[in-house]
């Protein structure tokens, strides 16, 4: 009992994977600032965001569900820390976890989205839930082609369902990413994963523009750093899983350290990358992209997999 | 200082409100993002919602039609909030202290912590205004 509460709490969830993704979204910010040629946030930029906002006055709406409204951002911090903990488990090599895990995953990566949805819903702000509605139909456009490479990259691995096991594969017989379904597979999930995270070209559920930042636009205080430090979790956790599930996983013993890091950085590069040179699509835009390219390339990528290509 | 304010001055969300104004200042603030000015370096940066704003600007004159709003937008801010008028119409009224709509200078309507005067302000100016009104005071020496 007592490890799986230093693990949810300390080593690969809430405080490591906090403190790693802080460090991911300033070189997030910092590489978008270099970008535009500016001089960017300095190193303690998250950490100062962060702390600032759990020190402000919280508002609650007064037209709205005040319970959801509270939970909503405390649901979402346990749910990327729980998928923090089952995607760094395995991906780090400290434990195997289980038969079927990368299912569970797949559910728990779900849950900061859903919760989204119900704390924009539940503050009663018309802009509110209109980003709430994007939110939904981006969560319908991704999941499919998220599933469909998860099955090319199961049917790859000789079918096992267990993360560990699905690494262990790359370890014994090289990372998928040196195959052409693994390559087709990776564009298709950093797409997904862009959506996920909601970075610029498919962030159109928190449009600044023109409806205010969305879903978040009537948290303040600390339940807004609540939303803050999930955002940040989830900016370590996708890249890791991504990691594991082309690059072979990450080590944290001798020098290895360095050639994990390099993998994590080539992921969260590429992610600003794309965010930085794209400008945001419409939310139907975004949707006939998914179900129409994306899952043409899952599909192909599934093909090529049964091939053994 | 405790680190609760260190870290309110190191990250300070600007919310920007136009209360009447001829779009000037409301320009010149918008250069403060730009590269040559780069205010994210600071740690600032402009935010769509007045829940998330540690500081509201205001540009414009007050006039009678917006004054209810200002108030309103000033009473949804979640406290601490630093109020910082900038350009002439907010500070003074400006040339439009004698018109008819005129509602007062914005230190009648709301407590008002920066001014930062010109028309429009330079962005040095308010990066200035910004700085001095967040770094502690120098203190005071007595004049034999």
């Amino acid at each position: 009992m007592g490890i799986e509460i230093f693990y949810f709490l300390i080593f690969p969830g809430l405080l490591f994977s906090g403190i790693i993704g802080g460090l991911i979204s300033w070189v997030d910010r910092k590489i978008t600032a270099r970008v535009q040629f500016r001089e960017g946030p300095p190193l303690f930029q998250p950490l100062y965001d962060v702390v600032k906002l759990l020190g402000k006055e919280t508002i609650v709406p007064l037209h709205g569900s005040v319970t959801t409204f509270i939970l909503a951002p405390v649901f979402a911090l346990f749910g990327a820390a729980i998928s923090a903990v089952f995607i760094l488990l395995p991906v780090l090599g400290l434990e195997t976890g289980f038969a079927g895990d990368i299912i569970v995953i797949v559910y728990l990566l779900n849950i900061p989205s859903f919760t989204y949805i119900m704390g924009a819903l539940a503050s009663g702000n018309p802009l509110a839930a209109v980003g709430a509605s994007r939110e939904m139909k981006l969560i319908l456009s991704y999941e499919m082609p998220f599933l469909l490479v998860l099955i090319a990259i199961i049917i790859k691995s000789g079918m096992t369902i267990s993360l560990s096991q699905i690494i262990a594969y790359q370890a014994a017989n090289g990372a998928f990413i040196g195959s052409l379904s693994g390559i087709i597979g990776f564009i298709t999930v950093l797409m997904c994963i862009q959506a996920k995270m909601g970075l610029i070209p498919f962030d159109m559920a928190e449009g600044e523009g023109e409806i205010c930042d969305g879903v978040i636009i009537e948290f303040s205080g600390s339940i807004l750093a609540f939303f803050k430090l999930t955002k940040y979790m989830m900016f370590f956790a996708l890249p890791a899983l991504v990691t594991g599930l082309f690059f072979g996983g990450l080590s944290l013993s001798g020098i290895n350290i360095l050639w994990s890091i390099l993998k994590v950085f080539v992921v969260v590069l590429l992610m600003t990358l794309l965010r930085n040179t794209n400008p945001r699509v419409r939310i139907e835009q975004a949707m006939k992209f998914f179900w129409l390219w994306m899952n043409l390339f899952a599909v192909i990528s599934i093909v090529l997999a049964l091939l053994g290509i | 200082m405790g680190i609760k304010e260190f870290c309110f001055k190191k990250s300070l969300w600007v919310f920007h409100l136009s209360a009447g104004s001829c779009n000037n200042c409301d320009i010149e603030i918008l250069d403060l993002l730009t590269p040559r000015y780069d205010v994210e370096r600071f740690g600032m940066k402009l935010v769509g919602s007045i829940r998330h704003a540690d500081v509201l600007l205001v540009t414009g004159i007050v006039t009678n039609k917006t004054k209810p709003r200002v108030l309103e937008v000033y009473e949804q801010a979640p406290k601490p909030i630093i109020v910082i008028a900038v350009g002439a119409c907010p500070c003074t009224g400006g040339i439009f202290a004698s018109g008819y709509n005129f509602a007062g200078p914005l230190d009648k309507v709301i407590p008002v912590d920066a001014y930062i005067p010109g028309c429009p302000p330079k962005p040095e100016a308010m990066l200035a205004g910004i700085m001095k009104l967040l770094s502690p005071p120098a203190p005071q020496q007595n004049k034999a």
